[in-house]
């Protein structure tokens, strides 16, 4: 009992150093210390696990697993680019999800076998509804997370198409397969000393995991930001989840945290995009070849980097607006060197920041503060719009739904109402872009047919070198 | 009456977790992400529970160390990379 109290009052600690770590993060100042903070209540939780009783000689193997863990984790922190953020913390989520599903799956099947006669010595082998319900929450949230991030790892690292992919039938398709996992969940909660329970166990295990495919499966690339916020929720409440299995209070308020600050990002992202939730996630929007809302009128005007840089040089206001592209053409740096030099040369330089920009929430700002973009720079899409009457030039990297003038005056468009950075109402707009296609989305981007819009096309980044090279003549 | 107080717990946290995160700003959302992420490595203390009480070989025992793994790469790699990030956000001039 003593030791039992001793180990719950390092748990609050932990906790208490969680939530600490948490509310710090919300500041640029001491986000950094907040992170450590965290992780020190992570090493109290575990250290006076470690030291709890009754273990039976395992402390080899859990050396060994902790330590197989931590270099994987280490390898993977130090040598992943800012550019591939998003696929990194995809997987995190996975095996988050993962790992809370086999912890719920260990305490059932440990009382199942000894149900079984297969060990002894238990106290209470049989398994009440409560905590069968609570089995099955965290075999179920753990396995969408898993299977539906490593799908969105796929989709984000390019390994299977980014595109939203449908099929006739899908959504009917969807809702059989939820109906099933929960039946057999249902059905294993109402019995779980019965004798199909292990079948039925077995059952919604083996769906669920089919449930994360197909459930990212419709959803597109430009969409990824509410996915991955989403997974993320999932991680933190299957953890939650598997607390309620073991009885753990740590377990329980660590993810519980999780889940709620993954689910404030997913309604953040979706406002971002004036669409709610089911409609991200069902829509399957983006996945038909968009028949493009509305006629251009216009067409695209092409510069050359020479003639850009004269109007670069009498600029005295410029604003940078990234997007993915900036990310894919590992721009930032070039980017970066060229708002120093714009600077230099009296302008007036900012970020304007769309919260969707990017293929994960803030994935612009790691990018910009990796090239050492001061993050007083960094402005957010509020701040931006207000003045984009006064900018001289705005300067689109990459970017493509985010500036889209559809959004605010063509109702016909898939994305109209989503809040965009006004960039058609600078004097001058350079859209820089590698081709003529149509951009991630498949929507046609009217902005590029605007009469204040130039395109530079190819390369960002060897766009924007080009334009640092001939300031420097 | 001890699943009521885990409820309870539950349910605090969840109201405090809103009222936390709401405030943060959005060009911190990665860092809070895979900051929070790493928070959802908590389950290894339920995996190194799994592998410690079970006997070896058990399904049990084995699903616990695959959990234990699993919930280690989150953890470290999580912190690790969110440090990392962070180091990078300055201020004009600053070091």
């Amino acid at each position: 009992m003593e030791a039992s109290s001793l180990i719950n009052f390092f748990y609050i600690v932990s906790a208490i150093l969680f939530i600490l770590g948490i509310k710090m993060l919300g500041s640029a100042d001491t986000a950094r210390r907040g992170n450590r903070l965290s992780s020190i209540g992570m090493l109290i939780a575990v250290i006076v696990t470690l030291i709890d009783k009754q273990v039976f000689d395992s402390w080899v193997w859990i050396a060994g697993g902790i330590g197989a863990g931590a270099v994987i984790g280490f390898i993977a922190a130090k040598k992943v680019q800012m550019t591939s953020m998003p696929e990194l913390v995809a997987l995190f989520n996975g095996f988050g999800g993962l790992a809370s599903l086999f912890v719920g799956w260990a305490e059932y099947q440990k009382i199942k076998d000894a149900n079984d006669g297969l060990i002894g010595d238990l106290l209470n082998p049989s398994l009440d509804h409560f905590t069968a319900s609570v089995v099955f929450l965290a075999v179920f949230i753990g396995d969408i997370t898993f299977t539906g991030s490593i799908y969105a790892w796929g989709k984000l690292s390019g390994k299977i198409g980014g595109q939203a992919k449908v099929f006739s039938g899908q959504k009917a398709f969807n809702m059989m397969l939820m109906l099933g996992v929960l039946a057999c969940g249902v059905l294993y909660a109402a019995a779980p000393d019965g004798e199909h329970a292990y079948g039925l166990f077995l059952a919604f295990v083996g769906l669920s995991l089919l449930v994360g495919i197909f459930g990212v499966m419709p959803i597109g690339g430009g969409d990824m930001p509410v996915v991955i916020s989403l997974l993320n929720s999932c991680s933190g409440l299957a953890a939650c989840a598997a607390g309620f299995v073991i009885q753990n209070n740590v377990l329980i308020v660590a993810g519980c945290l999780v889940g709620a600050s993954g689910l404030i990002l997913t309604i953040i992202m979706c406002k971002a995009m004036n669409r709610t939730l089911a409609n991200v996630l069902f829509s399957g929007f983006g996945a038909s070849a968009q028949k493009a809302g509305g006629k251009q009128e216009g067409e695209m005007k092409a510069i050359s980097g020479e003639d850009a840089y004269y109007v670069l040089e009498a600029a005295s206001s410029v604003v940078f607006v990234p997007g993915y592209g900036m990310a894919v053409a590992q721009a930032q740096h070039a980017v970066k060197e060229l708002g120093e030099i714009l600077e230099e040369n009296g302008a007036e330089v900012r970020y304007a920041i769309h919260p969707v920009a990017g293929r994960m929430p803030g994935h612009m700002n790691v990018l910009l503060a990796e090239a050492d973009v001061p993050y007083e720079q960094l402005s957010e899409m509020d701040d931006v719009n207000p003045i984009m009457t006064t900018v001289d030039v705005a300067i689109v990297i990459g970017a493509n739904d985010v500036v889209n003038p559809a959004a605010g005056e063509d109702p016909s468009s898939p994305i109209y109402g989503m809040p965009i950075i006004n960039v058609f109402e600078a004097k001058t707009v350079f859209a820089l872009k590698r081709g003529q296609g149509a951009g991630f989305s498949g929507l046609v981007n009217q902005l590029f047919f605007r009469e204040n819009t130039r395109m530079l096309y190819g390369d960002a980044k060897a766009t924007v070198t080009d334009l640092v090279g001939q300031f420097k003549d | 009456m001890a699943i009521i107080l885990l409820l309870f717990i539950f349910t605090l946290a969840a109201f405090l977790g809103f009222e936390l995160i709401a405030k943060v700003p959005s060009q911190l959302h990665t860092p809070l992400m895979s900051g929070s992420n790493a928070i959802s490595g908590i389950t290894i203390v339920g995996a190194i529970l799994a592998t410690m009480h079970n006997p070896e070989g058990t399904m049990a025992m084995i699903l616990g160390l695959a959990a234990l793994v699993l919930a280690t790469i989150n953890v470290v790699g999580g912190y690790l990379v969110t440090d990392r990030m962070l180091s990078m956000f300055k201020k004009k001039g600053g070091k």
